[in-house]
């Protein structure tokens, strides 16, 4: 099924766990009820818009909740726990900053535009409001991007699947891409966002438990923070991070940020964070990526679209419950080494094993040091040296199984992608395994259907229909939407296999944000609050800030990567090593990177927008824009409806307690 | 859309606990509730599942053909 991809072997299955009866029961009745509302919508589905768009006929509580969940794939759960482990509470910058003023600002001064002018897509809002150029170029970059996350998402899964049990990475990629493809096929939009809050009820219930049990057993919040403490100071001693901090590091948010990019584990200044993050990967992230809108847009009517993000920020805040302390959770009993808990190591594969065994039975005749560098150079990673050398030591009398398990164990760095299944493996027994094993499941699928259903929609109204065959009757465009469906899924797949060899997918999604999303939140603020923006400096200050974000990448790398792999490729082409590079090429982390690239992809995109409308004639005049434009669209009253159900007041009261979650672990 | 989403989440999570506490019931004291601590989480989280199926699962089939809020 692979041939034309690397194999990934048969990994090392000793740390893998068997299924009761109950657990298969309990994954197999998830499976049965999404395909069951996969096929009970079918009935609904007649024209091409009940099918891409869900007919806007849908609740704002089940919009809102999908809302939440089409963001949790790969990223959040498997992601936010391992930068959970990685940089402790800072991670909640993501939510509390990243998100909720996003999402509140989408809510509030977007949606209308979004919902009222009758796009059906968000590229297609980019044509009423500009031209077909940017809504083309929008509208391809974001389909390369839904395939990526869609792809991220299943390797995520094929390779939890087979980690966890030991089942086949392709068979489990296909098979839960093909139970994907089935409810999205039956019931379009509409099954995936279903299935969608289902899979959050399934994630808040299958979890809380491991929460719960783990803060149990590491003695509480107040001692977490004490052994956190500890971490800190240092944190080379679990393999976190090289440089040592303040005992807050981990546990406090604001503290070791003002300090500096020394001062906290991911590397980040103030301004990168607040304007980088916060500003334009939030903003860009949250308010013009279809992928969530999208939710919004299916919504019944205005009020229900805007209540949407607003619904999705209150679950969104208290998040970091589940997916953030987890990480932190396995920091400290890694640090306590409690019932002989680690971090998971990172896994060797088949081919590291075949080199890595034969050199350890043959450092037998070597001397100690030798040894150890001979077994260090054929696994690739950093070995500790008294496990290797006691694996050297012994080789002659283990047999195979035993000593890939010692090589594995003798592994030091981190494989944080890892430490949510150590937890789960951990405290679950068969039932609460089967429970947390398909909430985990479930979420890495939706991320996939959640993609899909994006990609369809864009593909079938803004590519096909506006390119391709314009003028076509209805049931051609259903059609094709059908069509693209089973495309999108295997090309999903195909990015399933090439991302397989990325260790961490968080980063690479916030590259490609940061790529895509970063400059496009500063056309939409410019194209939505000024009426003067013209087609024009739309189209080239989108360009510009995307071939910004293309070099910055390829001038700029972070410490601890080689050049020409996470960005600095153009150094490498030149021939240049790391230490030639000038140093403010360089930055602290791939954190800083990305949200510095942000920036500047943003603010060179304002720019060129900015100056090329204001020497350019406007195409559209102000009867065109009715609708599209702020200062030319009436405002919406919302006087008809309870004071507490007016998304101002929901706003307000959001606000203030985001804000004080960020006093509270000031 | 047609079908209240409170009637399948109901439906399932109701399933789910039912599962889960049945197999809290029956392994009571098991060795294996030494990994959660010992504490029979199927039993008390299969309760909270069956809970959480009813809050969502009651309004639901007292409105009858209403779908959603």
């Amino acid at each position: 099924m692979s041939s034309f991809l690397p194999a990934h072997g048969a990994l090392f299955l000793a740390n893998a766990v068997t299924l009761a009866p109950v657990d298969y029961a309990i994954l197999l009745i998830y499976v049965a009820f999404v395909l069951g509302i996969g096929f009970a919508l079918k009935r609904y589905m007649k024209t091409s818009a009940d099918f891409l768009t869900s007919g806007r006929s849908i609740p704002a509580w089940v919009t809102g909740l999908a809302f939440l969940s089409a963001n949790l794939g790969a990223l959040e759960l498997v992601g936010m726990t391992a930068s959970g482990a990685k940089y402790g509470i800072a991670t909640c910058y993501f939510y509390w900053v990243g998100a909720i003023p996003a999402m509140i600002f989408l809510a509030v001064f977007m949606m209308p535009f979004y919902y009222g002018s009758k796009a059906r897509s968000v590229p297609e809002y980019l044509k009423l409001r500009f031209d077909e150029r940017t809504r083309c170029l929008n509208s391809i970059s974001f389909a390369v991007m839904t395939v990526f996350a869609s792809g991220i998402s299943m390797n995520a899964l094929a390779k939890l699947l087979h980690q966890l049990l030991g089942w086949n990475y392709d068979v489990s990629l296909w098979i839960c891409s093909a139970i994907v493809l089935a409810y999205v096929l039956k019931g379009g939009l509409t099954s995936a966002i279903y299935t969608e809050v289902l899979q959050f009820f399934m994630i808040v219930l299958g979890f809380a438990p491991i929460v719960y049990l783990g803060l149990q057993d590491v003695g509480g919040w107040e001692h977490l923070k004490v052994l956190l403490g500890g971490v800190a100071q240092n944190p080379a001693a679990l393999e976190l991070n090289t440089n040592t901090f303040q005992p807050d590091a981990w546990t406090s948010a604001w503290k070791p940020l003002i300090g500096g990019p020394t001062q906290n584990p991911m590397g980040v200044d103030l301004f990168a964070m607040l304007f980088g993050l916060g500003f334009v990967l939030g903003f860009g992230y949250w308010c013009t990526n279809f992928l969530v809108v999208q939710r919004a847009m299916a919504a019944r009517n205005m009020s229900a679209a805007r209540r949407t993000p607003l619904i999705a920020a209150v679950p969104k805040m208290i998040f970091p419950i589940l997916v953030i302390l987890p990480g932190m959770i396995a920091v400290g009993l890694a640090v306590t080494g409690k019932d002989g808990y680690r971090l998971p190591p990172k896994p060797l594969a088949a081919a590291e094993y075949a080199r890595a065994l034969p050199a350890i039975k043959a450092a037998a005749a070597m001397d100690a040091k030798a040894a150890f560098e001979s077994v260090t150079a054929a696994t690739g990673m950093k070995m500790n040296p008294a496990k290797v050398s006691a694996l050297v030591r012994d080789a002659a009398t283990l047999d195979e199984a035993t000593m890939r398990n010692q090589l594995q164990d003798a592994v030091v760095e981190n494989d944080y992608d890892g430490v949510i299944l150590s937890l789960v493996k951990k405290y679950c027994p068969p039932g609460l395994l089967g429970l947390a094993l398909t909430g985990l499941l479930a979420s890495f699928m939706s991320g996939m259907a959640g993609n899909v259903t994006a990609f369809n929609t864009v593909w079938t109204y803004d590519l096909y229909q506006a390119y391709i065959a314009k003028n076509k009757s209805d049931e051609h465009y259903a059609t094709m939407g059908r069509a693209i469906t089973v495309v999108g899924i295997l090309l999903s797949i195909a990015c399933a296999y090439l991302v397989s060899r990325w260790s961490n997918a968080m980063d690479i999604i916030q590259l490609v944000f940061g790529f895509v999303n970063a400059p496009l939140f500063a056309t939409f603020l410019l194209g939505m609050f000024w009426k003067r923006t013209t087609s024009h400096g739309a189209f080239f200050g989108l360009l510009s800030g995307i071939s910004t974000s293309a070099l910055f990448h390829a001038l700029t790398t972070s410490s601890g990567n080689a050049l020409g792999i996470k960005g600095g490729y153009l150094w490498a082409w030149a021939g240049k090593t790391l230490a030639e590079l000038p140093v403010r090429f360089s930055f602290p982390s791939d954190m800083a990177q990305n949200f510095w690239l942000a920036s500047f992809a943003f603010l060179v995109c304002f720019f060129i927008t900015l100056g090329i409308s204001l020497v350019t004639a406007r195409t559209k005049n102000d009867e065109e824009l009715a609708g599209l434009v702020y200062s030319l669209t009436p405002k919406i009253v919302d006087r008809e409806e309870s004071w507490y159900m007016r998304p101002s007041v929901i706003a307000v009261i959001l606000l203030f307690f985001c804000f004080v979650l960020n006093i509270i672990f000031w | 859309m047609g079908l209240d989403l409170r009637k399948p989440i109901g439906y399932f999570f109701l399933l789910l606990g039912v599962i889960l506490t049945g197999q809290g019931l029956l392994t009571r004291g098991a060795a294996m509730y030494a990994k959660s601590l010992g504490i029979n989480i199927n039993l008390i989280w299969g309760i909270v599942l069956i809970v959480f199926g009813l809050l969502m699962l009651i309004p639901a089939l007292l409105r009858k053909g209403g779908g959603g809020k």
